[in-house]
């Protein structure tokens, strides 16, 4: 990996008794795109604009290329934000917007000249140097945002939930257009948002926050498929949890009696457990298969299928989700994708099928 | 649909009772000062028959010293003290919007004292503060001899200046100042730069009616004004003492133009920012 350009240790915001940041620690290295993400109110505002200097670390450090910033005022950082606001100034042009931190920087008037063209051709802004913010569209606002921070070649770019004040259409375009951006700059981006989607889309790391505990850092996929706890699974995509004992576990094998599910479910890997303890088994619903269970006939021999009826299913065009019951009354939620426009026996509304699954769909979780 | 709707609002206006009252309400409001108008340019030298259309008594105004040097006197307070107290203002309501210290409450309390306290009582006070606690001395050159009304008139205006930008404030984004300082301002640049644009309309609102209120003011003045500080609200009340004059009606009008141009050209200023900063935030 690159060299480290953040290294936040062991910080802790406290407001009042309430922590909202609670001894995080973590380290981005140059040229990442990193996504904060959790629920609302989880910290991750209050953790960026420490990074920005807004805000005074309670305890901790952060160092930036290795410089302890705790001492450091916002305006002496290599470092810009984009906020959720935008927070264009009105009162100025697109162009002085844009201009405004290299005319506090004192640089010469055609190097300005040259950088906001620059910038706002980065941005596809170019023909609107001139125009008022409230002359300006949402979208257009947020570009202005953005050129306005990356003028200056900071070393890192922070951006608040950049993309939840447009519309979804606009959303999905910026989406690809900021992480071409970040390709083409090479800056290091720091993003906080809410939206799963939007973080595992985007960036290169991400780190996931609950009540001001950083859960889990990892690459988009393995916080998908290698997920660390319950919050972790649930909170990124959809999972079936089922909680469970553990109670074989070998090397190649291991075994978890779950009552929710009204018998065992078997892996084909060892997990780093005590045999005897409490673990959750986390089962995305894409990775359960469906098959028609015909009344009467013999269960069949394979492990990890269980019998259930269809009880409700919603069509979202690229799949169909399933809500199964199996014996003890739960509903399991499995997704297909619809590969074909039609089936010869689909499944419907209250018809018996068999669930099943490979030994290495579940992901088994120790909190 | 039934022919007996009730009226829209706006129906209420073509019932006569209440064209009426509207009527009345503009005759009391108006009549008095288009009389004075209309008299001061009145042939006769008592107000009461028309028998002519003259300028004479606005040349008259324009040779009286006396009546001159109070309007300029009247000018020159309005002018400094309007710098001082929208400077003071500002920078009072920024204080109290953004920080918080021990008493707050008690100090916002106080700071809209002299908005409510009764004038002749402001006079009074002030009439005692020069005398007693910082004697103001006569016999200095102008304009410093007009210092102590300039005071008196910066204590009673600073107030409504700092209510004005307070209540601007509240519409503000921090952001805004965040940004500015994450750009590379310092806390000045990011005030000069962002906060104080934000306030100009308050700041030309709080300029226009600290400007007036000084202009206009009588009762303060009335206290503290000495035998060479003679201001053109107390000339005019002591020429008023012997006779209303034409003279007397034209000087009014004159004041009168002054502050409707004042406050048209603030108000023009004013709808212009407020429009851009509404619709840019
Ligand atoms: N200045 C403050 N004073 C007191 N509490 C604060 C302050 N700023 C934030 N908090 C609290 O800290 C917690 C975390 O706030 P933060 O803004 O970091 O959340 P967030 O993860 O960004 O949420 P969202 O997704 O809604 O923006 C919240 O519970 C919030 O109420
Ligand atoms: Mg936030």
């Amino acid at each position: 990996m690159a060299k480290t350009l953040i290294s936040i240790q062991n910080i802790t915001k406290r407001f009042g008794n309430f922590a909202a940041v609670d001894d995080v620690s973590l380290e981005i290295a140059e040229g990442e795109f990193f996504a904060l993400l959790g629920p609302s109110g989880c910290g991750k505002t209050t953790l960026l604009r420490m990074l920005a200097g807004l805000e005074m670390p309670t305890e901790g450090q952060i160092l930036i290329d290795g410089q302890d910033m705790s001492r450091v005022p916002p305006n002496k950082r290599p470092v810009n934000m984009v906020f959720q606001s935008y927070a264009v100034f009105p009162h100025m042009s697109v162009k002085a917007n844009v201009g405004y931190g290299l005319r506090i920087d004192k640089v010469a008037k055609d190097e300005i000249e040259a950088r906001v063209r620059e910038a706002l051709a980065l941005v596809k802004l170019d023909g609107l140097e001139e125009r008022k913010p409230d002359q300006l569209s949402g979208g257009q606002r947020q570009r202005v945002a953005l050129a306005r921070a990356l003028v200056k070649r900071p070393r890192v770019l922070l951006l608040d939930e950049p993309l939840s004040a447009l519309d979804a259409k606009l959303r999905e375009a910026m989406r690809s257009e900021l992480a071409q951006i970040q390709e083409k700059v090479g800056v290091t981006f720091v993003m906080v948002t809410h939206d799963q989607d939007e973080a595992l889309a985007m960036a290169t790391r991400c780190g996931v926050m609950h009540r001001g505990v950083l859960q889990q850092v990892a690459a988009p996929s393995d916080l998908y498929e290698y997920p660390n706890n319950r919050f972790v699974a649930d909170f990124i995509g959809s999972v079936n949890l089922f909680e469970g004992t553990l109670t074989i576990d070998e090397p190649d094998h291991a075994m978890i009696e779950s009552e929710e599910l009204g018998g065992p479910i078997h892996l084909d890997h060892g997990v780093t457990g005590a045999t005897g303890a409490t673990v959750w088994a986390a089962l995305r619903p894409e990775k359960i298969a469906m098959a028609h269970r015909d009344e009467g006939a013999a269960a069949p021999q394979e492990t990890n299928v269980v019998p259930g009826v269809v009880r409700h299913l919603s069509y979202l065009g690229n799949e169909t989700l399933y809500e199964v019951e199996i014996a003890c009354g739960r509903r399991i939620k499995v997704t297909r994708s619809n590969v074909a426009r039609y089936e010869e026996r689909g499944f419907s509304g209250g018809e018996p099928v068999w669930l099943s699954w490979h030994p290495r769909a579940p992901a088994v979780l120790l909190s | 649909m039934s022919s007996k709707s009730p009226p829209a609002p706006l129906d209420y206006l073509r019932r006569w009772p209440l064209r009426l009252w509207i009527a009345g309400v503009a005759f009391f409001l108006y009549a008095p000062l288009v009389t004075l108008i209309a008299f001061s340019f009145n042939e006769s030298r008592r107000n009461i028959v028309w028998t002519g259309f003259t300028f004479d008594w606005y040349a008259q105004v324009f040779q009286d010293d006396a009546l001159i040097e109070a309007f300029v006197n009247s000018l020159t307070i309005a002018a400094i003290s309007t710098v001082i107290s929208v400077i003071l203002g500002a920078l009072v309501a920024v204080a109290m919007w953004r920080f918080r210290f021990p008493g707050k409450p008690v100090f916002e309390g106080l700071l809209a004292l002299p908005i409510v306290v009764p004038e002749i009582c402001m006079g009074v006070a002030m009439l005692v503060f020069f005398s007693r606690i910082l004697p103001w001395p006569s016999d200095l050159p102008w304009p410093l001899d007009l210092g102590a009304i300039t005071i008196a008139h910066v204590s009673f205006s600073f107030p409504f200046v700092a209510v004005i930008v307070r209540a601007r404030l509240l519409s503000f984004n921090r952001e805004l100042e965040e940004a500015a300082k994450d750009l590379g301002a310092s806390e000045w640049r990011a005030f000069m730069d962002v906060l104080v644009p934000h306030m100009r309309p308050a700041l030309v609102a709080g300029a226009l009616l600290a400007f007036t209120l000084s202009l206009d003011d009588f009762v303060i003045t009335f206290f503290t004004s000495g035998p060479d500080t003679v201001t053109f609200p107390v000339k005019v009340y002591s020429m008023v003492r012997f006779s209303v004059t034409p003279e007397v009606n034209a000087a009014s009008t004159l004041l009168i133009l002054i502050t409707v141009v004042l406050t048209a050209i603030g108000l023009r200023m004013q709808g212009k920012d407020i429009a851009r900063a509404e619709g840019g935030a």
